[in-house]
């Protein structure tokens, strides 16, 4: 017989995406907005997400998935917050899937939530890939990792919808170049929203909170 | 690295396509487009597509690789254009900052290369008569 060639024209991630635009009618159904972060290991997604839950947990229904290869540290850590929390254990999976995130859900109800954190598993390649249903996927850059780090990893930050640099307490210190960090940024990236922060003393705090609540519909506290 | 989870679910992928085919042929090669922004490096995932693809109905078939540049919408001139860098999204011809991708994210399994195999004996004495 002879050989042919059969068309395809599939996506390699099709089934990720099906799961993920099914997650995010689930969302949209139940009036939940979504906001997936991403970023290098030790840039300060927990940290940061800490802070966030405390504040707003006063005012608004939130919750937070938590991705990690291994332990269930972070968890314990955001669940000292008093909002519910739970870790995903990816073992060896770089980056959590759509699948996961659908799993981690299962059982709770999406209606008695207003705001829903993923922190992705500590990353900046492989997250990029895969959509989880999110409506806000931020980046996270912290002024230790230098002011190159856009120009490294072009890829997760042109998915992006927001950029956060973190810890610019330390800046001084690191001698962070500010301007050029920015300047990287809108290379890879021209028009990204960025927000500036420092997750330990609470300055940039308020305006990521207003950033975060707008879809919801209410002012922070 | 994640090249080994996108492999598995290409492989997975094209073993679908051959039941939807009917299941009685060789799969001879791969056909996928790889986009620059895909996330995905051609190198790890031609190495983990063979450790993907052992034991299942496309063993031993080829992966055929096209890589796809960045191509953006420039605002000003209206126009698609190639980026040069993944570095700097801006025209190469006017210089205008763009975020509009218009491709380079692809991440696709195009086509099949299959052969029908009635059995491999009654091909070659169909050949003989």
């Amino acid at each position: 017989m002879q050989p042919r060639i059969v068309e395809v024209r599939q996506g390699i991630l099709k089934k990720n995406d099906l799961l993920a635009r099914d997650l995010r009618q689930r969302f949209a159904a139940a009036g939940l907005h979504v906001v997936n972060l991403v970023s290098s290991p030790g840039a300060g997604k927990t940290t940061l997400l800490e802070k966030t839950l405390a504040r707003l947990a006063s005012r608004y229904r939130v919750a937070a998935l938590v991705g990690d290869l291994a332990t269930d540290c972070d968890a314990k850590r955001l669940a000292t917050t008093g909002v519910p929390v739970r870790q995903i254990t990816t073992g060896t999976v770089c980056h959590l899937e759509a699948e996961m995130v659908g799993a981690a859900l299962a059982d709770w109800d999406l209606d008695a939530l207003d705001l829903l954190f993923v922190e992705n598993v500590g990353n900046l390649v492989c997250p990029a890939s895969y959509d989880l249903g999110e409506n806000l996927r931020v980046v996270v850059l912290s002024v230790t990792e230098g002011e190159d780090k856009p120009l490294k990893y072009p890829t997760i930050f042109s998915a992006a919808d927001l950029a956060i640099i973190t810890k610019i307490d330390l800046a001084a210190a690191v001698e962070f170049d500010r301007q050029q960090a920015l300047q990287n940024i809108q290379e890879v990236r021209p028009g990204l929203e960025v927000l500036e922060l420092s997750a330990r003393t609470g300055v940039g705090l308020d305006a990521w909170l207003e950033r975060l609540v707008r879809p919801v519909g209410r002012p922070p506290a | 690295m994640h090249e080994l989870s996108i492999a598995v679910s290409l492989v997975e992928a094209a073993c679908e396509k051959v039941v939807e085919l009917g299941g009685d042929l060789r799969v001879d090669a791969l056909h996928v487009r790889l986009g620059q922004l895909s996330g995905v490096v051609k190198e790890a995932l031609e190495f983990s597509f063979e450790l993907a693809a052992a034991g299942t109905a496309i063993d031993g078939a080829r992966l055929l690789i096209e890589e796809v540049p960045v191509t953006v919408r420039c605002p000003s001139c209206d126009e698609p254009r190639r980026l040069p860098s993944v570095q700097h999204f801006r025209c190469p011809v006017c210089g205008t900052p763009t975020p509009e991708v218009v491709g380079g994210r692809e991440l696709e399994l195009t086509a099949l290369e299959v052969t029908e195999s009635c059995s491999p004996v009654s091909s070659k004495s169909a050949k003989g008569s």
